[in-house]
Formats: structure tokens, C-alpha cells, sequence
């Protein structure tokens, strides 16, 4: 099982992001669920969405302490959450970010990836609505889910118009892992 | 059927439609408010062809869908905590006139101290409203349980009102794989209420009209038999839907690793899953250990229960609401169904996740390892005891 931590604030469709990478999941033929945390939602306060991927059925209901994988969609957290705790060794960070993964200065036993999703979310959507160019990123970075399973959860999830700039915007986050890995 | 990706509330509220209410009342309040959005969304769409009354309040939902339902139509709504302790008066009103009204609870704990997590505390504390009580285990059966529960409701042996209770925000809000079934297939299941009695000009009665001392008693005796009765309906149908979906996640019980365990854990609701989780772990390392799954909790199925647990040697009931200067409702029941039975399995009670506190894997592992430190008083599980001084 593969387990996901995604931490945000309130506002910048951390909850979607959960939903659209169970999606993604189910749509590539897995077994997925997808967990909000909930009570204190409000514009700007820290936001968790927890994601669970499977070969088999997902019986656990619990939050998930040990991720395989963590992504946050905004930096400000790493100084006033505790949003690295408990990452398996060897997983994985995404962090939405200008500043290269050195400069975060990270001291962990996994590896750290940056993105500057603002940026790059402006280009294809023209608002910096980050979360659908991070799920991109997240599906070229992890392999947990297929750019293809994005493109479905999107269409699922918004009207044509919509999904097509949303599948832009993942796009742009896909190739900018896969660039920068080569 | 079409199996698809979708949040609990969601998966209801397609559900719900499948069944065809003509009147839905319902009043905001979270964790419910996805299901009653769901709903009026629908019906603004012209894709549920029912009636959606907007209300002030809870008591006014309720009282709208007791009218409606006298009327004939099939009703539905759906509240948590607060909203169904105001709907408390009504409640009693429709199960006394026998109104087959569905209602989904999405439980969540009851105030003081305000608090919109779940537990099961608002569903529990109207147990003797006479109303059939279903806990879904997940996703899948809270969306299946309201299919079953019209067919339950309207039976004509049953008459009752149904409420099915699925955990608030874990259930409610999770998204999770689910196969909704098609309209033709739903159809076929539930066909239209067809009402012994209803309210009609041309034809004037009335319901819950005065009855004394003389014939009062009867009547609730009558609303009794009928709440036992509905169990065989609550089988009949559960076993129907499987015959037909394939699907089958219990009937008044389930179990899991029952054979041969030495302890069983009895529990409802979402809680079930994780106790699985558990159980699988803990049988790894020689524990013999198994589960019982209370899914219809009103008519309380003491036979069903009684043949579960004779045979173990201790019984660790986890409760998820409890009866303040008494203890843990689940617990005291299943202590009164194993009274006359003989070499009885030691009951020991466990109060947990109230108002949202996390259960995980290791507090159901840990109810297990440390039962033998629990006595004759219910415990509360996990607490911190700095903030008790």
C-alpha cells in the first residue's frame, strides 16, 4: 500500500487534490480512498488530505502517520507544522516552491523535490491555483499514478473547458520532474 | 451496475434518488450538509422528480416528513447530533404512527463541549425513539443499507421508520470505490410504497389520535412486537439484495475469524474496518482473536448475538458512544443478552473515538493485549490523563 500526506491551507483545493489522486488511482485500475481532514477548514488555516493507494481493498480508516510520500503545497507550513513527521525512509517530499531542494535545507534520510508550481500553474491556467500542476509533478516524481489517470479524474471532476486547462497546467508539472531528473 | 470513485455523501445521495422519495425535508448541519446539498441539487436539476421543502429547523424537517409520510409518499432525511436530538419529540411521533420514514444519520457527537466529530453518542441516545437502527461499515453498505431500508420500512409487517447510521466525516466524507446500481435494477428492488392507510379527503381518518389508558399500552406493545418482527424483514431483505447484487456485508450481524476465537470484539459502524486490520495482525502473532459486527443495533438481535459469542472466553465490547452513570450502551446490552447463557464469556466494555478521537490500529491491538486490566466499570480508552487533573 502506498500511503499520501498532502498538506496545504484552506483554499488551495487540498481536498481536491486528494480526491483527483484517488481518482487517477481507480481510474489506472487500483484500489484507492481518499480522506480529508476536517473541523478547522478555513481560508488560509493549515489543511491535511491523506490518500491511500492499494492493489487490494482499503479496509484501514485510520490517519496515516508513516507516508510513503508527502506534498506540500505550501512552503510556509515547514516552519510551523510538523508536516515531515513520520515520512518512511526513502519516500519522498514534493514542496511547491521557487527555491531549489538544497536551500530548503532539509535534513532528511529521503529524497526532496521542489517545483515552482505558481509559476507555472499562471502559464497554463493564468490564476496560480497550484494543486492540478503539483499532481502532475506527484505523478512523474512517484509513479503511483499515470498522467492518464489525471486526465481522467479531471474530466471526472470538472467541465470540459476546465479539465483541459487543468490537464495543461499537470502537464506542465509532469515535464518539469521529468526534465529536471535527465 | 457502474463502479465508480465518489465521497460517501455523494454515493448516498445517488442512492437516495435510486429510491424515488417524493418528499425530501432536510435541514443542514455538518457532517450531513454533503447529503442534503446532493439532494436539493438534484431536485433543482429536474433530475429527481421529488418534493424538497426547505425548513428552519430540524423539528420542522421531521414534522414535514411525518405529514407527507401520512400522506402516502415515500420521505426521506437526514441530520447528525444536535438536529436529531431537536427532532427527538417527532421521532417518537413517527414511529408511534408507523410511518415507514427513512432518515440517514451521519453520527457525529452531541454538545457540551461543542464538537461536529463523530461519535455515535446522537444516534444511541435515540435508541428508544422505536425506530429501526443500521450501522454501515463502509462506503459501499451505507450507500446499499438505503435501498434496504425503504424495502424494510414499508414492509407491511414493519411499517417503521428507518434510520441508517453511517459515521460522520469518515465515512461521510471519504472517497472510497463504490458500485451504484441502475435505476432498472433499483426499481425492480424497491417498487413503489403502496400505503395500507394514508391521509386522503375522500376517505378522512386520522393518525396519532388520543389514546388512554385503556388502549395506549396496547399500542406501544404493538409498535414493540412490530420492532422485533422487522428483524426477519431486516434478513429477508439483506439476503434478497444479495441474491440480486451480489453484495452482502451482514444482516442483523457479521462476523470475522469468529471460528475458534477465544476473544471476540463486538463493535458497529466504521470502526469495523480497522478492527479487521487488527485482527488480521494479531492473528499473525497466535492471537485468537475475532469479531463481531452489530450492523442492525434496533431490534437489538440478541439470538444472532448469543450464538456468536457462546463459545469465547472473553468479550471486549467497543463502544463509540456510552450512557453517562452507566456505561457503554453496547456493552450493557450484550451483558442482558448473555445473562441465561450458561459458561458466559467475561465482558469487558471499551469507550472509544468520542468526538472525533483518532482509533487506530494500535488502540484496538492494545484494547486486546491490555483487557485483562479492565474490570467490572467500562473503560474510557486512550485518554490523556493530564488533562483529567
Amino acid at each position: 500500500m502506498i500511503e499520501i500526506r498532502i498538506h496545504g491551507r484552506g483554499g488551495q483545493g487540498i481536498v481536491t487534490s486528494g480526491e483527483l489522486i484517488g481518482f487517477a488511482a481507480f481510474s489506472d485500475g487500483k484500489y484507492a480512498q481518499a480522506y480529508p481532514s476536517f473541523g478547522s477548514e478555513r481560508m488560509g488555516s493549515p489543511v491535511t488530505t491523506y490518500v491511500r493507494i492499494d492493489d487490494r481493498p482499503i479496509r484501514t480508516r485510520t490517519l496515516i502517520y508513516n507516508p510513503d510520500f508527502i506534498i506540500i503545497q505550501d512552503s510556509t507550513l515547514l516552519a510551523t507544522e510538523p508536516v515531515l513527521d513520520g515520512l518512511k525512509p526513502k519516500g519522498l517530499v514534493l514542496v511547491n516552491t521557487k527555491k531549489s531542494a538544497d536551500a530548503l535545507g532539509l535534513d532528511l534520510n529521503s529524497r526532496v523535490l521542489t517545483i515552482p508550481a505558481a509559476e507555472l500553474a499562471m502559464e497554463a491556467l493564468g490564476r496560480p491555483i497550484v494543486n492540478t500542476t503539483i499532481l502532475g509533478a506527484f505523478a512523474a516524481a512517484s509513479g503511483a499514478i499515470s498522467l492518464e489517470g489525471i486526465r481522467s479524474a479531471l474530466e471526472h471532476r470538472f467541465t470540459k473547458e476546465l479539465a483541459e486547462k487543468n490537464l495543461k497546467a499537470a502537464t506542465k508539472g509532469y515535464n518539469f520532474v521529468k526534465e529536471k531528473k535527465q | 451496475m457502474a463502479r465508480t470513485f465518489t465521497e460517501g455523501s455523494k454515493a448516498v445521495a445517488e442512492t437516495v434518488k435510486l429510491c424515488r422519495p417524493n418528499v425530501i425535508a432536510a435541514y443542514p448541519i455538518t457532517p450531513q450538509t454533503h447529503i442534503s446539498e446532493e439532494l436539493a441539487q438534484m431536485v433543482a436539476n429536474g433530475e429527481l422528480k421529488a418534493e424538497y421543502v426547505t425548513v428552519e429547523s430540524e423539528f420542522a424537517a421531521a414534522s414535514v416528513v411525518l405529514g407527507a409520510s401520512a400522506t402516502g409518499a415515500r420521505t426521506y432525511t437526514a441530520t447528525s447530533s444536535q438536529g436529531l436530538l431537536l427532532m427527538t419529540e417527532v421521532l417518537f411521533n413517527i414511529s408511534g404512527m408507523r410511518l415507514p420514514v427513512v432518515m440517514t444519520c451521519a453520527n457525529r457527537a452531541v454538545s457540551s463541549p461543542i464538537n461536529i466529530w463523530n461519535d455515535q453518542q446522537d444516534s444511541i441516545s435515540v435508541r428508544d425513539a422505536g425506530w429501526v437502527q443500521l450501522y454501515a461499515e463502509d462506503i459501499q453498505e451505507a450507500s446499499d443499507l438505503h435501498l434496504q431500508a425503504f424495502r424494510i420500512a414499508e414492509h407491511p409487517e414493519v411499517l417503521l421508520p428507518v434510520m441508517v447510521c453511517m459515521d460522520g466525516f469518515i465515512l461521510t466524507h471519504a472517497y472510497e470505490p463504490v458500485d451504484l446500481i441502475e435505476q432498472k435494477e433499483a426499481d425492480a428492488f424497491l417498487p413503489p410504497y403502496q400505503p395500507q392507510y394514508y391521509l386522503t379527503p375522500k376517505n378522512p381518518i386520522t393518525f396519532g389520535a388520543m389514546m388512554g389508558p385503556e388502549s395506549y399500552m396496547e399500542a406501544r406493545c404493538q409498535l414493540d412486537r412490530a420492532l422485533w418482527g422487522s428483524a426477519r424483514i431486516v434478513e429477508e431483505v439483506a439476503k434478497e439484495f444479495k441474491k440480486r447484487f451480489g453484495r452482502f456485508q451482514g444482516a442483523l450481524v457479521d462476523t470475522y475469524c469468529i471460528e475458534g476465537a477465544e476473544i471476540v470484539l463486538v463493535a458497529m459502524g466504521s470502526v469495523i474496518s480497522t478492527i479487521k486490520e487488527a485482527i488480521d495482525l494479531l492473528r499473525k502473532e497466535g492471537v485468537k482473536v475475532g469479531l463481531l459486527k452489530v450492523r442492525c443495533f434496533r431490534p437489538f438481535p440478541r439470538e444472532a448475538i448469543k450464538e456468536a459469542l457462546v463459545g469465547a472466553r472473553e468479550v471486549l465490547a467497543i463502544d463509540r458512544a456510552f450512557s453517562p452513570g452507566s456505561g457503554g450502551v453496547l456493552a450493557t446490552e450484550i451483558r442482558a443478552a448473555l445473562q441465561d447463557v450458561k459458561k458466559a464469556p467475561e465482558i469487558k466494555g471499551h469507550i472509544v473515538g468520542l468526538g472525533g478521537r483518532e482509533i487506530s490500529v494500535e488502540t484496538i491491538i492494545n484494547i486486546v493485549k491490555d483487557r485483562k486490566a479492565v474490570g467490572r466499570e467500562d473503560r474510557f480508552v486512550d485518554l490523556k490523563e493530564a488533562l483529567l487533573k
